[in-house]
């Protein structure tokens, strides 16, 4: 029995490697490809153990990078903006809704909840932000279509809400004299943190990775995010060689730029931050994804 | 008689809840701009299927375009477009449930079954990763393996087994085989979690009165484990069923990096929807395409609702 059981072990154990070194290959073809040298590249292509490491890639990338610190500030502004907002108005529309008190509170939970089953498709949410609302190459357009809230969040945060903040606590505030939006931000966010860092994450992430609406909304790259930045250069490789050109304003070094390995650079300073923050932060995201597998 | 009574009731109902909107204004106060959001963002659309409807003349307006009834429903249906991106939406979908669900519920068992719980964080922490990541980093990783000049498989890979470099990105057999393999690396992680925190709810008497009566691992998955999760994977299959009618953008846009070749194995209704609009700027066959897919995706999610209802009402969505 002792022995089987160690052998059980080691199978699983040895299934889980070779399906997690599936996940974290492509990452490591991506870190090596950047760092190859540009000749090597073109003999032997992207490999996971170059023979000549080079930063060339990323040392013109440095030197060329206004657009690229452009889109990334816009990244970071969006991120920020959008998750600031999003939670907030999440929160405020969840909180309520928790309450047994709240007027018309079933009416409303399936108004929210409606969103998840219908909606009106692209063409007809396209015309609404571009021509009533006027928001095409705007940074709004980062921030606001689609992305600002949604049902799904709105269910997770009323559950929580609903499930761990006792009625009681909000009872004996209002007894002694705190009025409804005190008790929500003095005694019922406090209270509420695992649930606002877990959706915060989700948006964070929501923001950090959308290309979509940039993809629709702006034909102007002056506000490309870093997403749509990338998303311009894998698909066009000449957007690359220009944009690269204009940044070193030299011809001759335009000639020289290392394309293929810097493509791969792009990539892979888009997934840093995010491959660097995760650890910090997967606790509450399992949290979070767990939380969201109860019903609603 | 019994008509009145109930109109009456409804109509006390409503006028105290209306008395509670005074009392509790505040509250009400406090969700109207989220409320609000979901107002112009969610519904504001939904009216917008009119379009599909209308020959949109912008000079006019879209409330006073001219009406066409179903002629661009008919112009759609027409092309053989419509028959293949609704092949490809229903096939790949339902081969990505069937896949991800059984992979992730695998995984997940077998997660559960290690004693080490280091290195059980550790698998959970890198099979996440790649749900992560966006699309477009997704398209580079895959651009990575597939490049036909640099790319490795045909530098390395294929010249080592002594296979012919291979045009990737203008040969459509292999990508039903690649989109599949993508959407299961970056989907599998974020199911898998799910999964494994149902499974780690069981209460674990179960197993030992199993174990006492001389169950063994396999019987004690197949007769307690997939029993008891059964709810959450009927749920989560549910939401995918409703979604059956979507697919991601990014995966059959991104990752095929929009290469025409490839399009009969990769338009799906979604990419066809946005090719109409942006590219060709045609919003009487987008709107079309859109609203044939919200309404049958919402028929879908019903009727897949009222049957499992049916079966265990515990389980059914709403």
């Amino acid at each position: 029995m002792q022995a089987s059981g160690k052998l059980y072990q080691w199978i699983i154990n040895i299934v889980m490697l070779v399906f997690t070194f599936f996940c974290i290959m492509p990452f490591w073809l991506l870190f090596s490809a950047s760092l190859t040298d540009d000749m090597e590249l073109v003999r032997s292509g992207y490999a996971f153990f170059p023979d000549k490491i080079s930063f060339s890639a990323y040392h013109y990338l440095w030197n060329s990078s206004s657009d690229i610190i452009r889109a990334y500030s816009i990244t970071v502004l969006t991120t920020i903006i959008g998750t600031t907002l999003g939670l907030t108005l999440t929160a405020m529309v969840a909180y309520p809704l928790s309450r047994l008190e709240m007027p018309f509170r079933n009416t409303l939970a399936f108004y929210v909840f409606f969103t998840m089953l219908f909606n009106g498709g692209l063409v007809p949410t396209y015309l609404l932000y571009t021509n009533y609302f006027d928001l095409k190459n705007t940074m709004l357009a980062l921030i606001i279509p689609g992305l600002l809230m949604n049902g799904f969040f709105i269910i997770l945060m009323r559950t929580f809400f609903a499930s761990s903040i006792p009625t009681a606590i909000i009872e004996s505030a209002y007894i002694d004299g705190a009025r409804e939006w005190k008790i929500f931000y003095r005694i019922v966010l406090p209270l509420s943190t695992p649930v606002l860092a877990t959706v915060g994450l989700f948006y964070t992430i929501l923001y950090w990775n959308d290309w979509f609406n940039g993809l629709i909304y702006l034909t102007d790259s002056h506000y490309y995010s870093l997403q749509n930045l990338l998303n311009r250069i894998l698909l066009d490789v000449q957007f690359l060689q220009s944009s690269t050109q204009a940044g070193s304003r030299n011809a001759d070094i335009g000639a020289n730029i290392p394309l293929a390995p810097m493509r791969m650079a792009m990539a892979a300073i888009g997934v840093i931050p995010l491959l660097i923050a995760y650890p910090f932060f997967q606790k509450y995201f399992v949290k979070g994804l767990t939380i969201g597998a109860v019903k609603g | 008689m019994k008509q009145v009574s109930l109109k009456t009731k409804k109509k006390a109902a409503f006028a105290s809840e209306m008395r509670k909107v005074k009392k509790y204004r505040a509250l009400v106060l406090m969700a109207l701009p989220g409320l609000l959001y979901l107002l112009i963002n969610n519904y504001l659309p939904m009216f917008g299927i009119v379009i599909a409807f209308k020959d949109i003349n912008f000079a006019k307006g879209i409330m006073g375009s001219d009406w066409i009834g179903f002629k661009n429903f008919e112009y759609l249906f027409k092309t053989t477009d419509a028959y293949i991106i609704t092949r490809n939406t229903l096939l790949y979908n339902i081969t990505f449930i069937l896949l991800n669900t059984g992979i992730a519920l695998a995984l997940a068992i077998m997660l559960n079954e290690i004693r080490k719980r280091f290195l059980s964080r550790l698998y959970q922490t890198l099979i996440l990763l790649p749900f992560l990541i966006s699309m477009v980093i997704v398209g580079y990783l895959v651009l990575g393996f597939l490049d036909v000049e640099n790319g490795f498989m045909n530098k390395t890979l294929l010249p080592t087994m002594g296979i012919d470099p291979i045009s990737w990105y203008s040969e459509t057999k292999y990508w039903p085989w690649i989109l599949t393999l993508v959407s299961v690396w970056k989907g599998v992680g974020n199911l898998c979690i799910i999964y494994l925190a149902a499974i780690i709810g069981i209460d674990n008497e179960y197993y030992e009165a199993a174990t006492i009566d001389g169950a063994n691992r396999w019987q004690q998955i197949t007769k307690i484990t997939l029993p008891l999760v059964s709810p959450v994977i009927t749920i989560m299959t549910l939401l995918a069923i409703g979604r059956i009618f979507y697919s991601d953008f990014g995966l059959f846009f991104q990752v095929p990096l929009n290469t025409g070749a490839l399009m009969p194995v990769t338009n799906t209704i979604d990419t066809y929807v946005y090719r109409a609009l942006i590219n060709l700027g045609d919003i009487g066959m987008s709107s079309a395409a859109g609203l044939y897919q919200a309404f049958v995706g919402f028929i879908l999610v019903i009727l897949s609702n009222a049957v499992v209802r049916k079966y265990n009402k515990d389980n059914a969505l709403f």
